[in-house]
């Protein structure tokens, strides 16, 4: 008589209710398991600074309101706008090149009227895997030799515009969306093995081109204790945190790195260091296993979406959202260089949280409006 | 193209691949994932220790708490080497971010010299203990103090810290006795622990500072830190309290020192004054002398070669260190030697003529006075420092019994117990002579020690001491400085620290020579007759050590010969004479007559038998003064 609790589960997610607002309950539900665990850690990261964690609530319920409205929009319409949107963002960033303001010798803003400052290559990071999606949308796949060079230079002609302004992060996010929804369109596996086996030589060619103090970055990379003072300071700091959390970690707001001022940026790029500190691995698994969650579901939007486009969108979107979250806790970790990229949803401020919460807007729009089979 | 075969398009075999690839990266995203977890699991378990270690090693810091340093007392319980308070301003290096960049900030707002922060770079390049602060400016006014602390929250790695300095109230009277400490050198460094000197800004240069170092120093304490990435202190894991250094009581007293000191006047010279009874040394006066407060902090560059270059040696100590001619003072000693031996006896007369020769036609060793003094015996010889007498004697005995008889006496030895580099003068033997200048000795080179001249030479120390040997007739302790350490009596080797005695062969010798001594005074034609007229009795003997080389014929001329070409004025004396509570020896270097140091002898002794100093002393009497 009594259904059990699963399917009353599976009844109320699917309810029609939800199909109505354009809500996907199981992506959301998931990302406010992050979102709610971030805010725990940012209150221990920002030193118990409850004003940052009513600032990041803030930046989130924004977050959350560009979702659900982007959520309401038909994916045709998004397909359309795509070209458009991506030629308007590649003109900004040539004004951003030309015109734009910025601190600490990168120039990444533009000024807009009223004090207001726009970041272009955080837009771009959504709208590039929508230009490369609305490329192969009416053309059949898997793409040709010829696409591919296409693709290839709509891809690297803005990320060669961000990384001069420069912003290696965000370059590298762009390019990655970018070259996912090339993945996903069925890229031939000789290219991938192929691009793979060459990557060495052109890191070897690279190395010879490179100036003393870029070699000298890869260099601290590579051996973060040959400068423990300067740009290896991080490093060693934010291994120090994560290694002496071990498994069952400190305790909240007990992690002496932390709590003391060792760990730099831990309320940003580092705030990983944070949660491995005061929670240790168990804390870390917990985090790895709800971005898993987010990825899960997004991935499986991705895989039962109705045409091409939304697939190639769907997915390349959810892969690029698993790229942050992986660089980012790779650099913090120690097996990746050091690259401004913050932990998606976790770390404190940045408009990437409105572009991400964003992505997922673009997800639910594309789960909640397939016609009903 | 595609647009032309869109028709033919398989949208299911395109569902399938973009599908595939999907799958594809849900696979691509375990693995990485995975990957993660191994590299966190990598650091957080199998390598968990190490970072464990580390993060403590970041946020724990060990503090060293230097004890404070013990007082010096004189006889009296005056203080002598004080501890103040003071405030510093002090940096951390490792906190700082940019010396440059603090030195700006810091000169707008305090006065900083240029020579500040020499020294302070200077001590940046020397070992140090990582984190452990540097002081940049030392003694800041209270001005200064209110000053900076208004700033001291942006400046990262600076701090003003309090701490104890070294202060000697008297200033350059005691400097020679109670010496002083320094700023700890990389040189020092070597000969101490540095782990108990971790934190310490002092150690012991010279004197009394510098011999009982461990004593005064006492045991740092320990604290165990939790600091932040600024070096903050967040709270205090663990403390053991440091033990203070011990304080040493001296035999000193503080206003014979003074007294002593002031009545060298201009002249340089020493004035060293015994207890016969105990050898502790109640006065060791070297003028000319320096504020030891001066090396407190660092002395500057400038006023060191000021006193290391001065012609006077201010920095030099006389009293344990100056090689003196004994002159005349050494004829009671070598009167004793003569009747040790067999060589002389109370009763033998001698004419003494104006000179001695040792061989008729030879040289002419004159005697101070022209005409010569007559038929004299032992005692007058004494009485009058007839120095023909002295020429004959030593002539007689030869050097080896001299040099036998002096040395009993502590001559040609170091005996100073408790201070570093006192020197142990010169008393000479053909042995030594070989060994130095290849030569035989000379019958001529005896004649001259005779009277304390030729090679003889002794410090005023010694000179003290071995007075203090006669004052009392034959035991002795060694010279020490140091009575009691802490409450505790002060305890030397024993060997050393012992009565020692010398036995005559005819232990009535002693207060025979007390007698001759006692008469330099009282007879009419003693050379201290001017000190008649004490109600106590004095015993001692003048001498008049040359400086100057006369030749055989030459008179000696005060007002001709430049100050620095006169001749040292020496005393040595004691009294009462019959039980000698202090024995006195002084020595004015160019004093010319020996009137100057017996007059100082006679003012120390009334002031100090009577208890009765000038009243401008009082304030040197000290807390537990009884009497």
């Amino acid at each position: 008589m009594k259904d059990s609790l699963y399917k009353r589960v599976i009844a109320f997610t699917n309810a029609r209710l939800w199909q109505l607002v354009h809500v996907d309950v199981l992506l959301v539900s998931a990302l406010m398991i992050l979102v709610t665990g971030g805010l725990f850690i940012l209150y221990s990261a920002s030193g118990q600074n409850i004003d940052m964690v009513e600032r990041q609530i803030f930046r989130l319920t924004l977050g959350l309101g560009v979702c659900l409205a982007l959520a309401q929009l038909q994916p045709k319409y998004l397909r359309r706008a795509s070209p458009l949107l991506f030629v308007f963002l590649a003109l900004l960033l040539i004004g951003v090149l030309l015109f734009g303001v910025g601190a600490k010798g990168a120039q990444r803003w533009l000024a807009l009227p009223g004090g207001l400052r726009f970041q272009p290559s955080e837009f771009m990071k959504i709208v590039m895997p929508m230009m490369i999606a609305w490329y192969f949308s009416d053309r059949q796949l898997p793409p040709s030799f010829k696409q591919i060079l296409v693709v290839i230079a709509l891809i690297f002609i803005p990320v060669l515009m961000i990384a001069k302004q420069p912003d290696l992060g965000t370059s590298l996010i762009v390019a990655v969306s970018g070259l996912f929804v090339l993945f996903l369109a069925g890229l031939g596996w000789r290219y991938i093995i192929g691009a793979a086996a060459l990557a060495p030589i052109g890191g070897y060619v690279l190395w010879q081109f490179m100036h003393g103090y870029q070699r000298q970055r890869v260099l601290t990379f590579l051996n973060p204790e040959s400068d423990p003072l300067g740009s290896g300071w991080n490093i060693i700091q934010s291994k120090t945190a994560i290694g002496s959390g071990g498994i069952d970690g400190k305790g909240w707001l007990e992690g002496t790195q932390a709590q003391l001022d060792f760990l730099p940026e831990s309320h940003t790029d580092f705030i990983i260091a944070v949660l491995a500190e005061e929670f240790g691995l168990l804390g870390c698994a917990a985090l790895l296993l709800a971005y898993f969650l987010v990825i899960a579901r997004g991935l499986f939007i991705a895989a039962n979406a109705e045409d091409n486009y939304a697939r190639l969108l769907a997915g390349s979107l959810t892969l690029t959202f698993f790229v942050y979250m992986f660089v980012n806790i790779g650099m913090v970790s120690g097996i990746l260089p050091v690259v401004g990229v913050p932990l998606p949803l976790v770390s404190y401020g940045g408009t990437s949280i409105i572009t991400i919460m964003a992505t997922f807007g673009i997800l639910m729009s594309i789960q909640t409006h397939k016609r009903a089979r | 193209m595609s647009r032309r075969h869109q028709n033919f398009r398989n949208y299911r075999q395109e569902q399938r691949l973009t599908q595939n690839r999907v799958i594809a990266s849900a696979i691509f995203v375990l693995i990485m994932m995975a990957v993660l977890l191994a590299r966190l699991f990598y650091l957080q378990v199998v390598q968990h220790e190490i970072y464990q270690t580390k993060a403590d090693d970041n946020r724990v810091m060990l503090i060293t708490e230097p004890p404070p340093r013990g007082l010096i007392y004189d006889r009296n319980g005056l203080v002598l080497a004080d501890n103040r308070p003071i405030h510093s301003l002090t940096v951390i290096p490792e906190r700082v971010e940019d010396i440059k960049t603090l030195r700006e900030t810091l000169s707008a707002t305090i006065d900083i010299t240029d020579s500040e922060w020499d020294d302070f770079n200077n001590r940046l390049s020397e070992y140090r203990r990582p984190y452990q602060s540097i002081t940049l400016k030392s003694q800041l006014t209270d001005e200064e103090w209110a000053k900076i602390s208004v700033d001291l929250y942006r400046l990262h790695g600076v701090q003003v810290e309090a701490q104890l300095t070294r202060y000697y109230p008297f200033g350059e009277a005691f400097a020679h006795a109670v010496g002083y400490v320094g700023r700890i050198t990389a040189n020092d460094l070597q000969k101490v622990d540095r782990l108990v000197y971790q934190g310490a800004l002092f150690i012991g240069k010279t004197g009394i500072e510098d011999f009982y170092e461990d004593t005064l120093f006492g045991q740092p304490g320990l604290s165990k830190v939790e600091v932040n990435a600024r070096g903050r202190i967040m709270s205090e894991l663990e403390r053991q309290n440091p033990t203070p250094g011990k304080d040493l009581h001296l035999h000193l007293d503080a206003r014979l020192q003074q007294y002593a000191h002031d009545l060298l006047g201009d002249y340089k010279g020493a004035v060293v004054a015994i207890d016969p009874k105990t050898g502790g040394v109640l006065a060791l006066v070297s003028k000319p002398s320096f504020d030891p407060n001066m090396f407190v902090q660092g002395i500057s560059y400038g006023n060191y070669s000021v006193l290391r270059e001065s012609n006077s040696l201010p920095l030099f100590n006389r009293a344990v260190r100056g090689g003196y001619p004994p002159a005349s003072t050494i004829k009671p000693f070598m009167a004793l030697a003569g009747l040790e031996y067999g060589f002389s006896s109370w009763t033998e007369r001698y004419f003494a003529s104006g000179f001695y020769q040792i061989n008729p036609g030879g040289r002419r060793y004159r005697d101070w006075k022209r005409t010569g003094h007559g038929w004299v015996d032992l005692e007058r010889s004494v009485i009058e420092s007839v120095d023909t007498y002295y020429y004959q004697l030593a002539h007689k005995m030869g050097i080896t019994p001299i040099h036998n008889f002096l040395s009993r006496f502590g001559f040609g030895e170091s005996r100073l117990l408790d201070m570093y580099g006192s020197s142990s003068g010169l008393l000479p033997s053909s042995e030594w002579k070989r060994a130095k200048y290849n030569e035989s000795w000379y019958p001529g080179d005896s004649v001259n020690v005779g009277i304390g001249q030729g090679f003889m030479v002794a410090t005023p120390i010694q000179m003290a001491s071995a007075t203090a040997i006669i004052a009392n007739r034959g035991e002795y302790h060694y010279p020490r400085l140091v009575d009691k350490v802490g409450d505790e009596p002060i305890e030397f080797d024993d060997k050393v620290g012992q009565l020692h005695k010398i036995t005559l062969k005819n232990q009535g010798h002693w207060e025979r020579m007390v007698v001759a001594m006692r008469k330099v005074i009282t007879d009419d034609k003693g050379t201290a007759r001017r000190l008649q007229g004490t109600e106590y009795s004095i015993a001692g003997k003048t001498g008049t050590g040359q400086v100057f080389s006369l030749r055989e014929d030459e008179e000696y001329d005060a007002e001709a010969l430049e100050k620095r070409l006169h001749d040292h004025a020496l005393f040595m004396g004691f009294a009462p004479a019959e039980a000698p509570k202090i024995a006195v020896f002084s020595i004015f270097e160019n004093g010319g007559s020996s009137g100057k140091p017996a007059d100082l002898a006679k003012l120390l002794f009334d002031a100090y038998l009577y208890d009765d100093f000038p009243t401008r002393y009082d304030y040197l009497k000290g807390s537990n003064h009884e009497r």
